[in-house]
C-alpha cells in the first residue's frame, strides 16, 4: 500500500518535472537558457520515474536496469549539454538581449576553436603568477 | 490510486511532448531543434517508464536504456556537425 503511494508520487512528480522542462524549452529566450531548463529538469524527471519503476517491481533485475538508466542519464546529460552549447556558441547564435556579460567574447579563435587566456591584469610585475 | 497516478503522469508527459514539439518545429536555429529533440528523447524514456508500470512488463525497460543511449549519440553527432561546418546563423 505504501509502496503503491510512493510509486504514484514519484511518477507524478517526475512527470511534473518533465512538463516544467518542456515549458522551459518553449518559453526561455535563447539557446543556453533553454538547455538550462531541459538538462536538469529533464534528467530529474526521468530519474524520478525510473525510481518509481524500481519501487513498483521491487526485484533485483528491474532495480539494476533502473539504476543503469539513471546512471547513464546523469553521465551523458552534462556531456551532451556541453557539446551542444559549445557548438551553439561557434555557430554565432545571438544571446538573449538582457544578457549582461559574455566572458568568451573575443577569446575563442574562430578558425582553430581554441580558447585563449584573458589578459592577466593582477599578475605581480616580478613574473610570479597566481597559485 | 496507482491507476490515477498513471493517468495523470500520461497526461503531463503528453502535454510536455506537445510543448517540446512546438519548439522543435519553431526552431529558430538548428541547435534549438537539437535541444528540443533531446528533451523529446528523455520524455520518451519517462513515457516508457510509466508504460512499464502500467503494463507490468519489466523487459520494456531495455527500450528506455537503448533510447537514452542513442539520443546521447545523436546529440553528440549533431553538435559535431554544427561545430565542424554546419550552417552559421550570423552571416
Amino acid at each position: 500500500m505504501i509502496i503503491e503511494w510512493l510509486t504514484g508520487f514519484t511518477i507524478v512528480v517526475g512527470s511534473g518535472f518533465m512538463l516544467v522542462a518542456a515549458l522551459g524549452v518553449l518559453r526561455m529566450p535563447d539557446l543556453l537558457t533553454r538547455m538550462h531548463a531541459t538538462t536538469k529538469a529533464g534528467v530529474l524527471g526521468a530519474g524520478l520515474i525510473m525510481i518509481g519503476v524500481a519501487l513498483h517491481f521491487a526485484s533485483g533485475p528491474v532495480l539494476a536496469k533502473a539504476v543503469a538508466i539513471i546512471a547513464f542519464l546523469i553521465l551523458t546529460a552534462p556531456v551532451a549539454a556541453h557539446v551542444i552549447g559549445r557548438a551553439g556558441y561557434f555557430m554565432g547564435l545571438s544571446l538573449w538581449d538582457k544578457t549582461t556579460v559574455d566572458e568568451l567574447k573575443g577569446r575563442y579563435d574562430e578558425a582553430t576553436h581554441t580558447l585563449t587566456s584573458p589578459p592577466d591584469t593582477d599578475t605581480p610585475p616580478d613574473g610570479q603568477g597566481r597559485a | 490510486m496507482l491507476h490515477y497516478a498513471i493517468i495523470v503522469s500520461y497526461l503531463l508527459l503528453s502535454l510536455a511532448l506537445v510543448l517540446g514539439f512546438i519548439r522543435l518545429v519553431r526552431g529558430p536555429s538548428l541547435a534549438d531543434r537539437v535541444v528540443a529533440l533531446e528533451l523529446l528523447a528523455s520524455l520518451t524514456v519517462g513515457f516508457i517508464g510509466v508504460s512499464v508500470i502500467y503494463s507490468g512488463r519489466a523487459p520494456f525497460l531495455d527500450v528506455a536504456m537503448v533510447l537514452a543511449l542513442t539520443a546521447f549519440l545523436a546529440a553528440v553527432a549533431f553538435a559535431r556537425y554544427l561545430e565542424k561546418g554546419g550552417q552559421r546563423s550570423d552571416h
